[in-house]
């Protein structure tokens, strides 16, 4: 009797897996502990491990399927029997794909796979059909037929409807008005050889990923169901990087490298010993403190970005952190973090000064109840016992959850953070 | 041209079509001796005699069936239910054989039977005495279903369905019998299954019948007025033949509909219009088909509720601009 192997649920999070390759091909004897393919949920690339021994003698999902979780991936068996696909145990699946079936593996090479997105001449109008599945256009079906009549692309007209539909009024407006289009504006302006730089890229629709995705519902609803209030504060990062200077240099033969961010997660985990309103979440009836700061910090990957975790910071030392968050930092690059290591956080730290930016705001990720957004350290003009002398200062401004804890206890709390990053010493006891 | 009631305008039919044709009868509770439970038949005893015009046992589904069984023979009865929510009590005698006969019989046999009375809400009579059952009576092919909204058409109308060969269903309105409209001396019918379009407007077509139709009028004049928009009012008047062309004309026109009718809105009137609409005029639909209908709950006893319960110029002008956003 073959064994079915499902679609299973890596991440608390994940209602969908893409199938990224196949590490294994119809026809190989499989061993218990075998790793049959690569997995990518909503947070990570994951590999699937076989329980089974045996032949594999079925895969029902080719490489690149979004396969819902507990539909089948592949039929794990005796050499030679016969297995038939199983019904899909999800009703529906979340994201309809299409699952092409697998090419037999010895024809393949000769195959010229076709490319997965038709490639679309910069130059032609964009049809006005809706996209299939990405990007579909809200339009009534007056105005669609109106705008087909017109020549006027869809995509770039504001819909003044309900829920942002485009109807017959938007199109007649953009018809007297023409929306700038993609391919350039009416400009008069040929300087030199402009032109034949070509478009900015090539005009095409980029499928949502499944991090995408998860990123764009989790923002819009930070964004869309928080109140939020936004808290700066200007610090002296003087003595901080005098601080990190004496360390790095000082432990350099026992491979001490300390960053400004591994600073600010160690103040980030005292600090919320000390105003704790702020280690808390929202949970409607009520508002969960947390007793452990497990502060997490944003890391940006190609298409995305993840938030891994330092689990009990606020029992780890600034050493400590700073291995674990090196250590974190590069699995989130490779997209090798386990849903253990980016789940569970109570705090975040997204730090942008790496980039330049003096300051910014960040979106808090639910069920946080706040998020510190960490600017560049700046070389300044700065007033020091009343004489103008060259300061370098530092930004952070600390988003919160109104619902769970008052601007004043935000202000606490950055309050409490300035008071350690201005004498980081405190951090190392 | 003279103003009457919608009530006298029945009344006229009436006495043409029976003065027209020896073979017209009318027959129901209270139509003779009372001259009519609302007095729809005032006076026609008087005129044309107890065998033209005949007094029933209050048994529905006796005299309903009697009606059906003489009309099949050649006479061509008209009968009175006091209230249209008495139907059920003749189901049979209505929908599984007059609907059916001419079809079963290959033809033969006709049953030219016209069965009116009052079909409406609004007057606090409870939730057994109205009923507005058009669109069950609708659903069965072979039937003619006609809900007349002003004097006029109510006279026009009754005229064709007495002349009809088949079962003709007649739902009136008691708040209406009272209304006063134009009606020409000179004789005329109105063809059954042709709507009739009671005002011109641009901006979005009201798809209605019955008394719904002066609600959408009187809430027309509001949304011109205050708040510029500029509304079609489209009088079905048949519900079944149902002149659809007129329907899609005016929705290929304004682009926005709203169906405003006195029914409950489970597998209404309207959910066949809807359908309709969307299948055929889809790419000329600039926002969703909208719908004003009963509320969906057994008539409610208390007055001043009931008149929320159902389609008012009120409700009329909330779903045009819900329509209209």
């Amino acid at each position: 009797m073959a064994q079915f192997i499902d679609m299973p649920k890596l991440s608390d999070t994940m209602t969908v897996g893409t199938l990224v390759k196949w590490l294994k091909k119809e026809g190989d004897v499989i061993n218990a502990g075998d790793m049959l393919a690569e997995v990518e949920t909503d947070k990570a690339t994951m590999e699937l491990e076989s329980f089974f021994a045996g032949t594999l003698l079925k895969i029902f999902s080719a490489a690149g399927a979004q396969v819902a979780i507990g539909d089948p991936l592949c039929a794990i068996g005796k050499p030679g029997e016969v297995v038939a696909a199983p019904a899909p145990k999800t009703a529906a699946p979340a994201v309809a794909t299409p699952v092409a079936p697998p090419a037999p593996v010895a024809a393949s090479a000769n195959v010229p796979k076709p490319a997965s997105l038709p490639a679309v001449p910069a130059t032609a109008p964009l049809a006005p059909e809706p996209a299939p599945t990405v990007g579909r256009v809200r339009i009534s079906p007056l105005a669609r037929k109106l705008a087909a009549e017109k020549k006027i692309d869809v995509t770039l007209v504001n819909g003044s409807g309900p829920g942002g539909r485009i109807v017959r009024a938007d199109i007649l407006a953009a018809e007297k008005n023409p929306p700038a289009t993609k391919a350039g504006s009416g400009s008069t302006f040929t300087g030199g050889a402009l032109s034949s730089r070509g478009p900015v890229q090539e005009e095409r629709l980029v499928p949502v990923s499944t991090m995408r995705g998860v990123i764009a519902k989790r923002m819009l609803e930070s964004t869309t169901q928080i109140p939020y209030v936004y808290l700066d504060i200007e610090m002296d990062a003087g003595p901080l990087l005098a601080l990190r200077e004496q360390l790095n240099t000082g432990l350099e033969k026992e491979g001490v490298k300390l960053s400004v961010n591994d600073f600010i997660l160690k103040a980030c985990a005292d600090a919320l010993r000390r105003v704790p309103a702020v280690n808390a979440s929202w949970e409607a009836t009520h508002i969960r403190r947390h007793g452990a700061a497990h502060v997490a910090f944003a890391v940006a990957m190609e298409d995305g970005l993840i938030t891994p975790v330092i689990r009990d910071a606020h029992l780890k030392s600034i050493f400590q952190i700073s291995t674990e968050a090196k250590s974190l930092g590069k699995k989130a690059k490779e997209k090798k973090l386990v849903p253990a290591e980016f789940t569970g956080g109570t705090f975040c730290v997204s730090n942008l000064g790496m980039m330049g930016i003096p300051k910014f705001t960040a979106i808090i990720n639910p069920p946080n109840a706040a998020i510190l957004a960490v600017g560049t350290t700046v070389t300044k003009p700065v007033v020091k016992n009343g004489q103008i002398v060259v300061g370098q200062t530092l930004t952070v401004t600390l988003s919160c959850d109104h619902r769970v804890f008052d601007g004043a206890v935000g202000a606490q709390f950055l309050g409490a953070l300035k008071t350690l990053l201005e004498s980081p010493a405190l951090l190392l006891v | 041209m003279p103003q009457i009631t919608y009530r006298e305008a029945i009344r006229h039919a009436l006495a043409e079509e029976l003065t027209r044709d020896p073979n017209v009868v009318v027959m129901g509770e209270e139509v003779a001796q009372f001259n009519g439970a609302y007095k729809v038949t005032d006076g026609l005893l008087a005129t044309f005699g107890p065998t033209r015009i005949v007094d029933t046992p209050i048994s529905e589904a006796g005299f309903i069936g009697l009606g059906v069984g003489a009309s099949m023979l050649g006479i061509r009865p008209v009968m009175e239910l006091m209230f249209w929510s008495f139907y059920s009590v003749a189901f049979d005698q209505i929908l599984n054989n007059a609907a059916n006969v001419r079809y079963m019989s290959g033809g033969q046999i006709n049953c030219p039977i016209v069965i009116r009375g009052p079909a409406n809400g609004g007057t606090n009579v409870g939730a057994t005495h109205s009923h507005t059952p058009e669109n069950v009576l609708a659903n069965h092919p072979g039937v003619k279903v006609v809900v007349p909204a002003t004097a006029y058409d109510a006279k026009g109308l009754l005229k064709s369905a007495i002349r009809d060969n088949d079962p003709v269903f007649f739902l009136e309105n008691t708040i209406l019998y009272g209304d006063k409209g134009e009606v020409p001396e000179a004789e005329y019918v109105i063809p059954l299954g042709k709507a009739d379009v009671k005002r011109v407007g641009a901006d979005l077509t009201i798809v209605t019948y019955g008394r719904c139709v002066i609600h959408s009028l009187k809430a027309a004049e509001v949304l011109e007025k205050d708040h510029g928009i500029s509304v079609e009012v489209v009088d079905l008047r048949t519900i079944r033949p149902l002149d659809f062309d007129t329907v899609l004309a005016s929705v290929k026109k304004t682009n926005r509909v709203l169906i405003v009718e006195e029914q409950k809105p489970f597998a209404s009137v309207g959910t066949q219009l809807a359908y309709m609409i969307q299948r055929e005029a889809f790419d000329h639909l600039d926002g969703p088909i909208h719908r004003l209908a009963t509320i969906d709950a057994p008539a409610i006893y208390s007055p001043p509720v009931e008149t929320e319960q159902l389609p008012n110029p009120a409700r009329v002008i909330k779903a045009v601009l819900a329509a209209m956003a």
